[in-house]
């Protein structure tokens, strides 16, 4: 092992890259962005596991817990825009694949208000929360609550800003290397908050109304 | 405002206010006009050289791994220096209030250091000396060697990479600025629950902790990315994976660490803001809070973090020992899958730190097993190591007596860690100097690996050699303080010294401490011979000027292209054949076959957008610190505002022609035939510091 045995005639050998092999950008890109989501994913698996760790009988202090306040049919409502969301981008993107850009301008567009919808929805959620006295500062238990689903809801705002910046481009660019790169790696994005609001629905409001 | 602020807070300044200046420390006001005046003069000197544009241009804005890589290791250098004088202070507090009899001065009744303060110092020089001294000091050198290594131009996005620069650069802005505005962290660097809440830390040192942190857990995640990315896609046509250098692999497990963990990080210090800025109760003692899970989260990202910094140090050492025995490494195989076994493993052993939390005897036993696993590959790379020394021709150079002396330290540091690792013992242990003993003597291990590097590398960045005789004047001196403060600590943490004493009750223990203060001032001795290496080598760089294969038995693929190396790197990549393709060629007799004929390149362009974003960051630390909300908001909303616009620009890139390379490149070739018979007689001017015109691109290259 610790000599490798030649296997290439040195006087044969190719030395230099003659065929000029290009990188291919837009799989770098998305590579790229793919590993940054895989962190995205530790960041919520994390806090999933603080809010396993803050979600005992015994985390809320005698205070409110989510059985007390969730409504399911209410996150059911989140869940069917956000879904709608997803599939609306789907939609764009295959508009992307015959090269139809107001095709995919409206499916974007679509997107961007079931994605508002999600989020006002959340807003009032939140306020709801508030105004019967239900905050960060209830117990630990309800920290954990509401900012494991406010760091999501945060993910979905941010996403919101990038979906008008590429209608932008879009409009201003059309296809290119660099816009079609983007509009990849923001549906891996989207996609991948759709995934993560799933568990949040089942392991956060589903259980906590059921416990 | 969300929780109730002791002390001030106005809209404009949130609770910064002078009296937040420590201007009447005996301590820190002098050092605060020293760093006034050294910062005065070095201003001057470059604006009397003008030497701005050239700062700016070829510095600050550039994308350039290589450059980056450079500022990376500058950064960690100073940081290095900055925590060693941290440590210098911790020891010559406690050699000195030993005793109820022990004299007091400056305010405080034993030593010289009121416990608040010498809090702050051993807080700050554990953060310092892990997170901004040796992980930027590592990410500098995967930045540098990585590309080159993989026959790559650039890294996947040079963008990306200059991003993480000016991030890790405002994280240690943000935690030196805390030195003159406020104070830092008095409760150790990785912190406890509830210590570190409103209630009992009200000052703004846990928040400047909490943000210095974020910013480099995200410069790092960056970086990793990046890293990740080059390798997987970047390499060299015919550069498969079983040909590739043991240093990427180590950085590749590495970066799998990095970006897998300190995601872990960030929510943990994002949930200890949450309890100081919102009110919120996670690790709160009361109000259905959990103290031990802070403790799990941070241990969860802290161990693989060690390994993140220990397994690049690896990488080093198996890059240093093979050329200076002129073999091939042993167990190329095996020595990888160690790195990914670390890896993997350094994910299952976090509760080793806190044993002492009383998990039970199942849950102790299980990961005092899972730690001990850590030592068969780890045992695996030290005999890899020695077999490859084993009848190797040696070349006991100053880069090869540090990465021996590193092997060393590995030993003593892993045995002492298996020690450490039976709950049995670590009950008697924990928190004793024993540990503090422990972990030093691994991050020595990084140390040593790291200063190797800078001698091994040196030539291939700069051009020129570092001078011998320095470096090993170094190399001794820094072993015998490493000896003279180390053996004693851990005699002491058998005795049952604890740590972070800011007063050492049991006089019997002086003399202990006598010889670990005198071991340090033989530290600050090899601080010296390093500057002193340093001018002696920038003063004799002619004299010591190489070609492409510094060493003459070097064997991986940086060693192919010139040095220093042209930003490009490589005018026509290579095609790999072998795993050691430099060796590989020497050996066929091979290596001076040059490419046919040279064709346009595409390089990026340099921004400076990334250098602002950095700024922009350490603004919204500072901001964040002190609780100014519209600072907050407002380099928030720059820092989108700015991405938004850099993303409608893009960067079309340059290129460079064919026959710009050539005519780079032959003179590149004519210096280096230049060096080859001179044989050291008469001086060969060039390389970075002489001036670096074989690489000077004039204008003729087309931009895009
Ligand atoms: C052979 C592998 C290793 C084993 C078995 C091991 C074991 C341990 C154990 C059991 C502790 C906890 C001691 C206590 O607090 O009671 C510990 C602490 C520590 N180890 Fe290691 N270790 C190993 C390698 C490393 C490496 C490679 C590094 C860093 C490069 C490292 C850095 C540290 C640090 C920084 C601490 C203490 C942190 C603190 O309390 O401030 N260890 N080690
Ligand atoms: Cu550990």
């Amino acid at each position: 092992m610790s000599s490798h045995a030649s296997t290439v005639d040195p006087k044969k050998a190719e030395l230099w890259d003659t065929h000029h092999h290009t990188h291919d950008v837009i799989s770098t890109r998305t590579l790229g962005y793919f590993l940054y989501l895989l962190s995205d994913g530790m960041l919520f698996a994390t806090l999933f596991a603080a809010y396993g760790v803050l979600s005992y009988q015994h985390s809320y202090f005698g205070g409110p817990t989510p059985a007390e306040f969730v409504k399911p049919w209410y996150t059911f409502a989140q869940t069917i825009a956000l879904f709608l969301s997803v599939l609306a981008y789907g939609f764009g993107m295959n508009a992307l694949k015959h090269k139809n850009k107001s095709g995919l301008i409206n499916g974007m567009l679509a997107a961007f208000v079931l994605g508002v919808v999600f989020l006002v929805l959340d807003i009032h959620d939140m306020n709801h929360l508030y105004s019967m006295g239900i905050t960060l500062a209830s117990s630990g238990g309800m920290s954990a609550f509401i900012v494991l689903t406010q760091v999501h809801a945060t993910h979905i705002f941010f996403g919101l800003i990038w979906i008008l910046v590429m209608i932008a481009q879009v409009m201003t660019k059309g296809f290119t290397e660099e816009t079609v790169g983007r509009l990849l790696t923001l549906r891996m994005f989207w996609h991948l908050q759709a995934v993560i609001w799933v568990f949040v629905y089942i392991f956060v409001y589903l259980w906590g109304y059921i416990s | 405002m969300l929780v109730d602020l002791p002390g001030g807070w106005s809209p404009l300044l949130g609770r910064l206010a002078w009296s937040q200046i420590p201007y009447a420390n005996p301590i820190l006001a002098p050092l605060f006009v020293a760093v006034v005046i050294g910062a005065i003069i070095v201003l001057g000197l470059i604006t009397y050289y003008g030497k701005w544009t050239y700062l700016w241009k070829e510095w600050l804005t550039t994308v350039d791994h290589k450059k980056l890589g450079v500022m990376y290791i500058i950064i960690g250098l100073v940081m290095l220096f900055r925590g060693f004088i941290d440590g210098l202070m911790i020891r010559t507090q406690q050699v000195w209030a030993v005793g109820p009899h022990s004299s007091g001065v400056f305010g405080s009744l034993h030593g010289y250091l009121t416990p608040f303060h010498f809090g702050q110092v051993y807080s700050a020089h554990g953060l310092i000396m892990i997170l901004l001294a040796a992980t930027p000091l590592l990410v500098g050198f995967m930045n540098i060697i990585v590309p080159i290594q993989i026959g790559a131009r650039d890294m996947a996005y040079p963008y990306l990479n200059a991003l993480g620069l000016w991030i890790t650069a405002a994280a240690a802005a943000l935690i030196m600025i805390s030195l003159f505005v406020g104070d830092f962290a008095h409760n150790g660097w990785f912190e406890y629950a509830p210590i570190f809440e409103m209630q009992y830390s009200p000052g703004v040192g846990v928040d400047y902790w909490i943000w210095t942190l974020q910013l480099v857990a995200l410069g790092t995640t960056l970086g990793g990315i990046n890293i990740l990315a080059t390798v997987i896609k970047m390499r060299a046509p015919g550069m498969t994976w079983g040909k590739l250098p043991i240093f990427v692999w180590a950085s590749l497990s590495a970066n799998v660490i990095a970006l897998t963990s300190f995601p872990a990080l960030q929510v943990a210090l994002g949930l200890v803001a949450a309890d100081r800025y919102l009110g919120a109760h996670f690790f709160t003692a009361g109000m259905g809070g959990n103290l031990m899970l802070y403790t799990n989260l941070f241990w969860i990202w802290g161990h693989p973090e060690v390994y993140f910094v220990i397994l690049p140090a690896f990488g080093m050492m198996s890059e240093i020992f093979p050329t200076f025995s002129e073999k091939p490494l042993f167990g190329y195989i095996t020595m990888v899958l160690a790195s990914m076994a670390i890896a993997g493993v350094s994910w299952l052993v976090w509760l080793h730190h806190f044993f002492t939390m009383g998990a039970g005897p199942y849950v102790n036993t299980a990961f005092s097993v899972a730690t001990m696993l850590v030592g068969i590959p780890t045992g695996v790379k030290v005999f890899n190591w020695a077999f490859t020394m084993y009848r190797g021709r040696l070349t006991f150079n100053a880069a090869m007596l540090w990465a021996i002396g590193a092997l060393f330290l590995l030993l003593i540091g892993g045995m002492t860690g298996m020690m450490l690792a039976i709950p049995a013992i670590n009950y008697m242990v924990h928190n004793s100097v024993f540990v503090v003993a422990h972990f030093h003597s691994m991050l020595l291990v990084i140390v040593y690996a790291i200063f190797g590097s800078v001698l091994y590398w040196f030539p291939k960045v700069f051009g020129f050699k570092l001078d011998e005789f320095w470096a090993k004047t170094m190399f001794w001196l820094f072993s015998a303080g490493t000896a003279l403060v180390f053996v004693p600590m851990y005699m002491l943490g058998f005795m049952g010294m604890t740590r972070r004493l800011e007063y050492v009750f049991n006089t019997g223990w002086q003399s202990y401490l006598d010889v670990m203060e005198f071991g340090i001032v033989v530290y600050t001795l090899s601080v010296l011979a390093f500057f002193i290496l340093l001018y002696v080598s920038v003063r004799d760089h002619a004299k010591n000027r190489v070609g492409a294969d510094a060493w003459g038995t070097s064997r991986s693929l940086e060693w192919m292209t010139h040095s220093p190396v042209p930003f490009y790197n490589f005018a026509v990549l290579p095609h790999i054949n072998e795993r050691d393709e430099v060796a590989w060629r020497r050996q066929h007799g091979i290596d001076n076959v040059r490419p046919e004929h040279y064709d346009d390149i595409h390089m990026p362009n340099n921004t400076g957008v990334a250098i602002i974003l950095g700024g922009l960051t350490f603004v919204l630390g500072f901001a964040l610190t002190w609780r100014i909300w519209w600072l907050c908001i407002v380099s928030l909303l720059a820092i989108i505002v700015l991405m938004i616009i850099r993303s409608f620009r893009g960067d079309p890139g340059y290129i460079v022609t064919g026959a710009e390379l050539q005519r780079m490149e032959e003179e590149a070739y004519r210096r280096e035939a230049q060096i080859a018979d001179s044989h050291h007689s008469h001086p060969v001017s060039g390389g970075v510091v002489g001036n670096a015109m074989a690489y000077q691109r004039n204008d003729s290259s087309k931009r895009l």
